[in-house]
């Protein structure tokens, strides 16, 4: 889960008290294919009025981990066991998500909580499978593009009524796990992508500030490379390390409109796309990369591109929050966290990107029809203050999806990752989850064959007019 | 597998066959024609020894072959109704894009680098160790160790080993060749791969060929040393015409085999760098899981089916039909 994994939804959200104010922003950075999806759910999302239309969120209003509310009216008090998937398969997150699951039970005796975690590649696979037969009843879910195809099953749970009461809480971001103003899902954590890298490297290499450009970017480059250090790591095994770059330099180039609406037509017809590409080229002309970069996974190992960043082999990574938490455990070294500084995606001269633009998105859940008020009281009792506060904590999430909840940050370089998200007012879900599957994957492949010399800037942005017509 | 494999490759002895029905019905047609004896007893037989072998069988095979068929006409995404029929359209996509061509080129290019470098090293290695050579028993427990191991450890052992600074540098610097980047670069990775593949493969076709050797009566040879042919006459005359049904089988499962390959590309480069290693099964799951589509990656699945169906039914015909007449040659005509 602290992984890219965890990628997911769209835009991240604020804290609750901005949603009114940026509704029209809300509109552009919605996960969903129409633009009209995207208001009506800031709508929703943006009245959380304390009553709540659902007499059966009641019981599940308070969650107290010590089990005080007797939960009783959860599946109409009836004994439910629910099964839950996610992606949290190994420690922290395991042992936390398993303790959540069982202070919810301990809440409310009637609902057990069977818990079934997978390798994040494993359960991308199961979920469209269980998706045609009897699906788990809570389950990973990145919202945007995909999740709108999921719901075509008819086996996603539309859980609205019992969101409604305090999706408010988790931000205009929840509005990435809605289709067409209706709740499919709740998200957990939200992520936003910049460059990570090692403050003593660049210290080495003599450089004072972050890069604030591409020209700055490059020069840095330059100067790490005199001094022996590999300037980039890259995961271009994974794919969807590649397509951040690009989608980066996209949105430093188009502004908020013309990606929006282009991604919703399925064109990227607009010469500032071509621009793009023509950027990730002089980049990749440059050489940053890490040796052997388009075999090398993203967080699996010393030899990931994560990894090279934990032990020092590389300097900087373009990567997602939860970098933080996928580097530790692949060094020895303890200190690793204080080595690590954050700067956003440098701009390119003459880019006509929204300032504040920046790509993200979130992990969350989605329910089953067949307890949807219990599994809804489920993921308001996750995403309470108390239960995120808990998970942060033990370093199982990063940016909690509930605003309120961001106190428990300590760690000074994600305090600033959380103040640049809390500045960002188009986050824009990565390309591949925004779009359908098939062209999200096109997408990644596009970028990755690019990186490797195939193609050219015009072939790139080609790419999702050509796979929307197949 | 094994046990049916080494079945076949006694000469001129009608054992069963490769596949489930063959096994079955050639012995009882046979028995049906010479009159019906106790024809209820026969029935109990048939059921009980035929029943759940065909049950398994029409329930994992042929039904999940026709439900890809009927699935491969759709556009479908996996979750909606089927409703949006395309027809042939996602059997021209696929023959049209150059992505799944170049995976059935991969394909072929591994078969045929199994049959040029793979078969003759087993045939070698397999005759040494067919010796009384001092620890035979530890020699062939080290060559079959590697078939022992599941392809995702295997696969995840190398990728440590190839990556860059990794084992395969230092070996390859030490003798000359330089480092490489072994699994990244897209000229070289297919190769690495089938490297990589021969590893953990080649160990059962020597236990295979072993077999096959352990079936040729030592008269043979003795004769041929007493008419005064050399080891070479002896091996090239009698012994590997003698081996010539182990070695069609070797080559049948081993084509199979290669155009089956999914698990160690999949884990070591997921198809890439630039769909360089791609299979066609990569390129089906890349396809059907990923992308959600999974009409078009039905069809994919029957082009694959197809491939391979017409190659082993090829195969029977006219390479196999000696070493399994009686069993499969019947139902093949």
């Amino acid at each position: 889960m602290t992984s890219r994994t965890t990628r997911s939804l769209a835009q991240r959200s604020l804290k609750g008290r901005q949603l009114a104010a940026i509704s029209v922003v809300a509109v552009a950075a919605l996960g969903l294919a129409a633009c009209s999806s995207g208001k009506s759910n800031a709508g929703s999302s943006g009245t959380p009025t304390s009553g709540g239309s659902s007499s059966t969120t009641a019981s599940a209003s308070q969650p107290a981990p010590s089990g005080s509310s007797a939960g009783g009216d959860l599946n109409g008090g009836k004994p439910v066991t629910l099964t839950w998937w996610h992606n949290a398969n190994t420690d922290p997150g395991k042992s936390a998500f398993q303790k959540v699951a069982a202070d919810f039970h301990a809440a409310h005796p009637n609902v057990t909580i069977n818990v079934q975690p997978f390798q994040n590649e494993d359960i991308k696979t199961k979920i469209p499978i269980a998706l045609q037969g009897t699906p788990p009843d809570i389950f990973q879910q990145w919202g945007g593009g995909a999740l709108a195809q999921q719901i075509q099953s008819g086996k996603i749970a539309d859980i609205t009524q019992f969101t409604q009461s305090w999706i408010g809480d988790l931000g205009k971001g929840a509005a990435g796990w809605a289709v067409d103003g209706k709740q499919y899902g709740v998200p957990y954590d939200y992520h936003v992508v910049g460059f990570w890298y090692r403050t003593d490297l660049f210290q080495k290499a003599g450089i004072s500030d972050p890069p604030a450009t591409l020209d700055d970017l490059l020069s840095d480059i330059t100067k790490l490379k005199a001094a022996g250090i590999t300037p980039i790591a890259l995961g271009g095994k994974d794919k969807w390390p590649d397509a951040f770059y690009w989608e980066n330099f996209i949105l430093k180039e188009c502004p908020q409109d013309t990606i929006v609406s282009s991604l919703n037509a399925k064109k990227l017809s607009d010469p500032c796309f071509v621009k793009a590409g023509d950027d990730l080229k002089k980049l990749i002309d440059a050489k940053p990369f890490n040796s052997g970069f388009l075999s090398t996974s993203a967080q699996q190992g010393a030899g990931s591109s994560a990894g090279l960043l934990a032990n020092g082999k590389a300097a900087m990574e373009l990567q997602g929050d939860w970098e933080m938490a996928v580097i530790p455990p692949l060094t020895s070294d303890k200190q690793v966290a204080s080595k690590m500084g954050f700067f956003p995606f440098p701009s390119v001269s003459g880019g006509q990107g929204t300032p504040g633009a920046a790509l993200g998105g979130g992990d969350g859940f989605s329910c089953s029809t067949k307890a949807p008020d219990a599994c809804a009281a489920f993921l308001q009792y996750l995403t309470s203050v108390p239960v995120e506060t808990e998970l942060i904590k033990a370093n199982a999430i990063t940016i909690p999806s509930n605003g309120k909840a961001t106190d428990a940050i300590a760690d000074p370089t994600l305090k600033k990752v959380l103040a640049y998200l809390q500045g960002v007012t188009y986050n824009q879900l990565y390309f591949d989850q925004y779009m359908t599957a098939a062209i999200g994957n096109a997408i990644n492949d596009a970028v990755s064959n690019f990186i490797a010399g195939q193609g050219s800037s015009a072939d790139l942005a080609g790419t999702v007019a050509k796979a929307a017509s197949q | 597998m094994s046990t049916q494999s080494r079945t076949t490759t006694r000469p001129g002895e009608p054992g069963p066959g490769v596949g489930p029905s063959g096994e079955a019905l050639g012995p009882d047609r046979a028995k049906a024609r010479s009159g019906p004896r106790s024809s209820l007893r026969q029935r109990t037989e048939l059921t009980i020894l035929l029943g759940p072998a065909l049950v398994l069988f029409v329930g994992f095979v042929l039904v999940p072959i026709a439900v890809a068929v009927y699935y491969s006409i759709y556009k479908w995404n996996g979750f909606g109704p089927l409703k949006d029929v395309v027809g042939f359209g996602n059997y021209r996509r696929a023959l049209t894009d150059t992505v799944f061509l170049h995976s059935i080129i991969h394909n072929v290019i591994i078969a045929g680098l199994s049959l040029l470098i793979q078969l003759p090293l087993s045939i070698g290695i397999a005759l040494l160790l067919n010796r009384k050579i001092r620890g035979r028993t530890f020699l062939r427990l080290v060559v079959f160790a590697p078939y022992v191991l599941s392809s995702a450890v295997t696969a995840v052992m190398w990728s440590l080993m190839l990556q860059p600074g990794g084992f395969i540098d230092h070996l390859s610097k030490a003798v000359g060749i330089g480092a490489h980047t072994w699994l990244a670069d897209i000229h070289i990775v297919l190769y690495t791969i089938f490297v990589v593949a021969s590893w953990q493969y080649m160990g059962f076709g020597i236990v295979l060929l072993l077999a096959g050797l352990q079936g040729i009566p030592s008269e043979l040879r003795e004769a041929a040393a007493l008419d005064g042919a050399t080891a070479w006459q002896t091996t090239r005359m009698v012994i590997l015409p003698l081996l010539g049904p182990t070695i069609r089988i070797w080559i049948f499962l081993s084509m199979i085999g290669s155009l089956q390959l999914f698990d160690l590309p999949w884990i070591m480069t997921g198809g890439g760098p630039a769909n360089a290693s791609s299979t066609m099964s990569t390129y089906l799951i890349d396809k059907g899981f990923h992308s959600y589509e999974f009409g078009y990656g039905s069809a994919v699945a029957v082009i694959l089916f197809v491939i391979c169906f017409v190659f082993a039914l090829l195969y029977q015909r006219f390479a196999l039909r000696r070493d399994t007449q009686g069993a499969l040659t019947r139902m093949v005509r």
